[in-house]
């Protein structure tokens, strides 16, 4: 034996024996859950890069092409919506308007459709090497925010473009609503993605609850437009007043709703005018605290989940 | 400090549920009976090992006895049914190479990934990467994408990656049999660097010569359970037992089972005993250059035509030395019914010091095998001690 052998043998004995894998416990485990997270996070980086590099890889145009499809959807809404069905006729810089739903929404919506396939996408690895499994749903963040601000960055030349750049306090908004989609986001894709390596519907799900959660949200249409739709008339009965009040609270229960509008708040400046939802900032922050929850509940089904991905897959 | 056990693997058993329905159509139309469509599978049943610092571990058994399972199960991919796995310290498992490595993105970007996907921070990564890029031997290659790699340089990149991990256990899953033969000897002395430093390695394998070179210990593991656990050369002897007996299932299968009505000869060795020039038998130990006759006593049950009788030498790990038969010896046998005996002698056998093991084969002349017993008889060599190994030479020394 070696000095580097036996030296080996003294250190290992002084360790702890500890389980192999992801350890149970629905509660206890989301320290260690967590602790494991943390130790990959360099990990969680090269994941992050890899899906960025790979993406538009052996395309002439690259990267360019992550820009091109909301830009084109801008176009689409901002001429059939805005021009044809008159929408930009009752909102103000409609281009800017739409841009910022969208912006919002394109984070959203890739996070939850890419995270949702992450596992299933990652099966090789998952099969192969045991790291925390929450790493493939977390880089799908991480690459997902980088394109985000990229649209960001568009976004506010455009606003400098028109002369309306938001400053001051409107910015609060910003982080709270962003804090908000990105909890809300990452909960839905570690549960979706731990739930379609079993089912792979989930995967088709997605698509449709996604298209029908877009227009639900005030995106390409403005929030007054739906509580002029929602106001009590005088000609009403209170029951279709109290319907049309229940119906208001459920879409503001929406939080890709409040994570719109308070986008909106910051970067649409022509719209400050504009009716806003009561209470926003503490719809907000009710919202980012369900949020939180439902994350920590959603990793720990995950956590749960995850023991049999690799027999599944 | 070397009784430390570093893989402790207590009562471990996997069910795999193996469900024949995936979609909600066959569901419903299964429901009710969706149990008919569910068929359990115990890839491991009671498996108790343990595992100390330091040591070599083989882990063998025929396909679909849950070697790799047990592997998964080690490096915490699969998570046992029943019972546990603990461990000590770091662990690197090897079972796929290049598993993280991804087509589009370079040699170098891919060794960056993968070696954290190991466990390596980006700081010791680069520590080694230079290393890693030499011992692949791919240097000129280093950024173009992996795509574009054969899969010698692929294997070659990823093997580099994953022995530059520092890991206290090393498994290890049918990857050692890559590369060509320069590239293989390279990896082998690494592992043989590895177990110098006291790292722990187990061993996954269908080469049994590398449980015999490298292994301290060996596994055995059949439909699941461990069938045998010890010296590598009392595991072999096992395994190939099970080998011989799976074989002959197969025969008698297929001899159940085909319509045709194939002629097979009813033909088996009854007895096959060993006697030395000296007249010892038994289990006879063998002086230096002395001769040795193998008898052997076989019943056919059916004529024998066109037939031939083998016999050969082995070590105890397997490997033959010597063979021969009565086609090569120029006898051709007659036609033989019932019991007969027949006689094998070996003059001047120039084994080393060592114990030995006597085959047995029945064949007909078409070259199928009629009987065979792996290890028939067992002798010893007695030795001077002024050699090693299974040849013996009259060695001289002189300084001229």
């Amino acid at each position: 034996m070696t000095d580097t052998a036996t030296e080996r043998a003294v250190r290992l004995a002084a360790e702890p024996l500890r389980e192999a894998g992801p350890r149970p416990g629905f509660a206890s485990g989301t320290l260690t859950s967590l602790r494991d997270i943390a130790d990959h996070r360099e990990l969680m980086g090269f994941l992050v890069r890899r899906e960025l590099k790979s993406r538009y890889k052996d395309s002439a145009l690259g990267f360019f092409w992550s820009l091109i499809r909301p830009l084109a959807m801008l176009l689409i809404y901002y001429i059939a919506l805005g021009k044809f069905l008159g929408a930009a006729r009752s909102i103000p810089d409609f281009a800017i308007f739409i841009y910022t739903g969208l912006t919002a929404w394109t984070l959203f919506n890739e996070i939850v459709t890419i995270g949702t396939a992450s596992i299933v996408a990652n099966s090789g690895l998952v099969k192969k090497v045991y790291l925390p499994r929450e790493v493939f749903p977390l880089s799908v963040v991480g690459s997902a925010i980088f394109n985000f601000f990229i649209q960001v960055g568009i976004l506010l030349a455009a606003t400098m473009a028109v002369g309306r750049f938001p400053t001051g306090t409107r910015w609060l908004y910003f982080p709270l609503s962003l804090t908000l989609l990105l909890v809300f986001a990452t909960a839905l894709a570690l549960l979706l993605s731990a739930v379609n390596v079993y089912l792979r519907d989930v995967g088709y799900l997605v698509e449709v609850a996604l298209m029908i959660l877009f227009w639900a949200s005030p995106i390409v249409y403005s929030w007054a437009l739906v509580q002029k739709q929602l106001a009590c008339t005088p000609q009403m009965t209170a029951a279709t007043c109290q319907t049309h009040q229940t119906l208001e609270q459920l879409y503001l229960a929406n939080p890709v709703t409040l994570v719109v509008v308070g986008f909106q708040q910051t970067f649409w400046v022509a719209g400050d005018g504009e009716p806003i939802p009561t209470h926003l900032a503490e719809r907000l922050g009710i919202a980012l605290v369900i949020g939180v929850l439902l994350l920590w509940v959603c990793q720990r089904i995950f956590a749960r989940l995850q023991a049999n991905f690799a027999q599944e897959l | 400090m070397d009784n430390t056990s570093v893989i402790r693997i207590e009562n471990v058993s996997k069910r795999f549920v193996i469900r024949k329905e995936k979609s909600l159509k066959e569901r419903v139309v299964n429901f009710g009976r969706s149990n008919l469509h569910k068929d359990d599978f115990w890839a491991l049943r009671d498996v108790d090992l343990e595992i100390s610092t330091g040591s070599t571990v083989g882990l063998i058994g025929p396909n679909g006895s849950g070697k790799s399972t047990l592997l998964k199960m080690i490096s915490g991919i699969l998570q046992p049914t029943e019972g546990s796995v603990h461990l000590r310290g770091r662990l690197a498992a090897l079972l796929e190479l290049g598993a993280g490595f991804h087509p589009d993105l370079t040699g170098r970007e891919n060794v960056y990934l993968n070696a954290s996907i190991l466990g390596l921070s980006k700081k010791q990564t680069d520590l080694h990467f230079d290393a890693m890029v030499e011992f692949s031997g791919i240097e000129p290659f280093i950024d173009t994408q992996v795509k574009f790699y054969s899969s010698g340089m692929y294997v070659r990149l990823a093997f580099a990656v994953a022995v530059h991990v520092d890991p206290d256990i090393l498994l290890v899953d049918e990857v050692l049999a890559v590369g060509d033969e320069q590239f293989q000897r390279k990896c082998l002395e690494r592992i043989r660097g590895f177990q110098h430093e006291g790292r722990t390695i187990v061993l996954v394998t269908h080469g049994l010569d590398q449980v015999a070179e490298f292994c301290d210990r060996a596994v055995v593991l059949e439909h699941g359970r461990v069938a045998a656990d010890g010296s590598p050369r009392e595991a072999l002897k096992v395994l190939r037992a099970e080998f011989e007996s799976t074989r002959l299932e197969e025969v008698e299968r297929a001899v159940k089972t085909s319509d045709a009505p194939i002629v097979r000869k009813g033909a088996k060795f009854t007895g096959i005993a060993l006697r030395t020039d000296s007249g010892a038998t038994g289990h006879p130990s063998l002086k230096r250059g002395e001769g040795l006759t193998v008898a052997v006593e076989l019943e056919a049950t059916t004529p024998l035509d066109d037939w031939d009788i083998g016999i050969g030498i082995a070590t105890p790990l397997g490997p033959a030395l010597y063979g021969t038969n009565t086609k090569l010896l120029g006898v051709r046998l007659p036609l033989h019914v019932g019991v007969g005996r027949y006689e094998f002698h070996l003059g001047e056998l120039a084994l080393g010091e060592g114990d030995y093991s006597v085959q047995a084969s029945l064949t007909s002349s078409d070259g199928t095998e009629i009987h065979f017993v792996p290890q028939a008889a067992e002798f010893s060599v007695e030795g001077d001690g002024s050699s090693h190994g299974a040849l013996a030479a009259r060695a001289r020394f002189t300084v001229v």
